[in-house]
C-alpha cells in the first residue's frame, strides 16, 4: 500500500515551494533528494553532529531532527542562500580567508548557525564563539581556524556597518 | 537511520489534540521539539503509529512570570526561551543555571521544557532541577486535569506518571522564599553533553542564618531524580555562616553524605566509583555556592 502523502507549501531560500510528502520524510532528505539542495549535509541523523543545521524562521535547527510535513507554512534557508561562487557571503569569505574549512562537509551547518549568531552577537570574544560552535563537530579542522575566521566575519561585519 | 511510518495529525487546539490521544493510546505519541522523539524514531527505538504534532497549538506556548516570581512554563516554551528570560533569571535561577547544561543551541531552539520532562531521561538536568524546586506538573486529558508534584512524577528511566491519554500542558514553580539559596553544577565530556554526573542544590536559611530547608538532588545517579534525604539531614540546622572554613566543612560533610547516600548505575564514560566521586565534589562546590546566595538573600529579621 502506498504511504499516505500530505501537501505542504514552504519558502526555501525566499521561493514558494509545493511538495507532496510521506509524513515520515526528514527535512534533510527533503531538502537533498527533494529539492536537489545537497549542500546541507547529513551526517549522524540524530542531531548531534549540526552538518545539517539550517534556518527555520531565522533559527538554526536540525533539519534531521524535523520532518518536512511540520514545515508547512513556515520558512527555511539553507547554505544556498549565503552567496554564489563569485559574490560569497561574509561569513564564506572569512572562512576562505582564514582556512576555515578543510573537507567541507561540517561547513555549510556551521556557517548557518554562524549566520544567525552574528546577527544577535555582533561583537562576541572567542569564549563566545567557541560556545556558539558546540553544536557542530569538526573532524577536520581542530576548530582555530573556524573560530578565527568567525571572528574575522564579525570584524569585517561591523567595520562595514 | 530512517523513522518508521506513521500518521501524522496536526490540530489547532489543545481539546482536539487530548481527543487524539485520548483515541489512539500508547499508540500514539505527541511531537513537541522533536529533539529526543525523532532521534529515537531514526533509530527505530520507537515506532508510534500516529504523531500528534503539538506546535500549532498556540496556547500551549506561554511562559509567564508574576512580580511575586511564579513562573508558569507552557508545553511549547522551548530551551532557548527560557535560558534568555531575565524574570527566569531573577527569579528562578536554578532553572536558568541549569538549562545553559541541556544540548546545543541549536537542540535548544527547538526543544521543550514540558517535551524534556514527558521524556524522563535520568540523566538528564531539568528533572532533577524540578525536583529541587518542588515543581507541580499539570497534567490535562480528555477526563479532566491534575497537578502532580515533580517527586511523584519521574517514575523511571523514560517512564512518569502520565497515563496513557495525558498532556503535560504545564510546569509551576512557586517563588523562591527569601533566604534561599540555589547552584547546578555538573560534569559533561563536551558542553552540551548529557552530563556524566549533576546535582541541583536549593538551601533556605533563616534570618538567624539557621538552614530550614535543603535539596539536594542528583542527575545520572540512577533511574530518575535522586533526593538525598542524608545529605540534605547534614545541612538541616546548621548554620552555613560567613566563615570560609565552617562552610567548606559543613559542604564537603554534606557532599560525603549525598556520596554514600547513592548508587550509580556507571556508564561508558564514567564507571559507578567515578560518578560518586563526581557527585561527592560537585555536591560540596555547589553547596558551599548555594549557601553563599543565601546568605545575600536573608530574610529581614521580624521584631
Ligand atoms: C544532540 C543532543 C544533545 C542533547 N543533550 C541534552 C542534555 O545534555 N540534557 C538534556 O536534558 N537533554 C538533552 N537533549 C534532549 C533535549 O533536551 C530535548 O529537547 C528534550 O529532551 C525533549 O524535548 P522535546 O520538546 O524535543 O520533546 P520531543 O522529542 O518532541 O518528545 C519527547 C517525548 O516526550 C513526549 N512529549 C513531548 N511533549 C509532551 C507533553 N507536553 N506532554 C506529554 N508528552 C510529551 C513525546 O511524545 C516523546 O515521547 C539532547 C538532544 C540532542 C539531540
Ligand atoms: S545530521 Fe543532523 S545533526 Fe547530524
Ligand atoms: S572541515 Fe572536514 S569536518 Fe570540518
Amino acid at each position: 500500500m502506498a504511504e499516505r502523502q500530505y501537501p505542504i507549501r514552504l519558502t526555501v531560500n525566499g521561493t514558494e515551494r509545493e511538495a507532496q510528502v510521506e509524513a515520515r520524510l526528514l527535512l534533510s532528505d527533503f531538502i537533498r533528494h527533494r529539492l536537489g539542495l545537497t549542500g546541507t549535509h547529513v551526517g549522524c541523523e540524530h542531531g548531534v553532529c549540526g552538518a545539517c543545521t539550517i534556518l527555520h524562521d531565522g533559527v538554526p535547527a536540525r533539519a534531521c531532527l524535523l520532518f518536512a510535513v511540520q514545515t508547512h507554512g513556515h520558512s527555511i534557508e539553507t547554505v544556498e542562500s549565503l552567496g554564489t561562487p563569485e559574490h560569497l557571503h561574509p561569513l564564506q569569505e572569512a572562512f576562505r580567508a582564514c582556512h576555515g574549512l578543510q573537507c567541507g562537509y561540517c561547513t555549510p551547518g556551521i556557517l548557518m548557525t554562524m549566520k544567525a549568531f552574528l546577527e544577535q552577537h555582533p561583537d562576541p570574544d572567542e569564549a563566545a564563539i567557541r560556545k556558539a560552535l558546540s553544536g557542530n563537530l569538526c573532524r577536520c579542522t581542530g576548530y582555530q581556524n573556524i573560530v578565527a575566521a568567525v571572528a574575522r566575519a564579525a570584524a569585517v561585519a561591523r567595520e562595514g556597518a | 537511520m530512517k523513522p518508521p511510518a506513521f500518521d501524522y495529525e496536526a490540530p489547532r487546539s489543545l481539546a482536539e489534540a487530548l481527543a487524539l490521544k485520548a483515541r489512539h493510546g500508547e499508540e500514539a505519541r505527541f511531537l513537541a521539539g522533536g529533539q529526543s522523539l525523532v532521534p529515537a524514531m531514526n533509530f527505530r527505538l520507537v515506532r508510534p503509529a500516529v504523531l500528534i504534532d503539538l506546535n500549532g497549538i498556540a496556547e500551549l506556548g506561554d511562559l509567564a512570570c508574576t512580580a511575586a516570581g511564579r513562573l508558569q512554563i507552557g508545553a511549547l516554551v522551548r530551551h532557548a526561551r527560557v535560558e534568555g528570560d531575565a524574570q527566569v533569571a531573577q527569579h528562578q535561577p536554578l532553572l536558568a543555571e541549569a538549562i545553559r547544561e541541556v544540548a546545543h543551541p541549536q537542540v535548544r531552539n527547538r526543544g521543550t521544557v514540558c517535551g524534556n520532562l514527558a521524556h524522563a531521561d535520568p540523566a538528564s538536568e531539568l528533572p532533577a532541577v524540578m525536583v529541587a524546586l518542588r515543581a507541580q506538573m499539570r497534567a490535562v486529558s480528555v477526563r479532566g486535569e491534575r497537578s502532580i508534584a515533580a517527586a511523584d512524577f519521574f517514575q523511571g528511566t523514560y517512564s512518569t506518571a502520565l497515563e496513557s491519554d495525558e498532556l503535560l500542558a504545564q510546569v509551576l514553580l512557586e517563588p523562591m522564599p527569601a533566604g534561599t539559596g540555589t547552584a547546578f553544577l555538573e560534569l559533561a565530556r563536551r558542553p552540551g553533553d548529557y552530563a556524566m554526573m549533576g546535582v541541583a542544590v536549593v538551601v533556605r536559611v533563616d534570618a538567624s542564618g539557621a538552614c530550614t530547608d535543603a535539596r539536594v538532588v542528583c542527575c545520572g545517579a540512577g533511574d530518575r531524580p535522586l533526593a538525598s534525604a542524608a545529605s540534605a539531614a547534614v545541612l538541616l540546622g546548621a548554620r552555613p555562616g560567613s566563615d570560609p572554613a565552617a562552610l567548606e566543612a559543613l559542604s564537603e560533610a554534606a557532599g560525603a553524605a549525598l556520596a554514600t547516600s547513592i548508587d550509580p548505575p556507571g556508564t561508558v564514560h564514567a564507571s559507578a566509583d567515578y560518578q560518586r566521586h563526581l557527585a561527592q565534589v560537585l555536591a560540596a562546590r555547589a553547596i558551599a555556592t548555594a549557601c553563599a546566595r543565601a546568605a545575600t538573600h536573608l530574610p529581614s529579621r521580624s521584631h
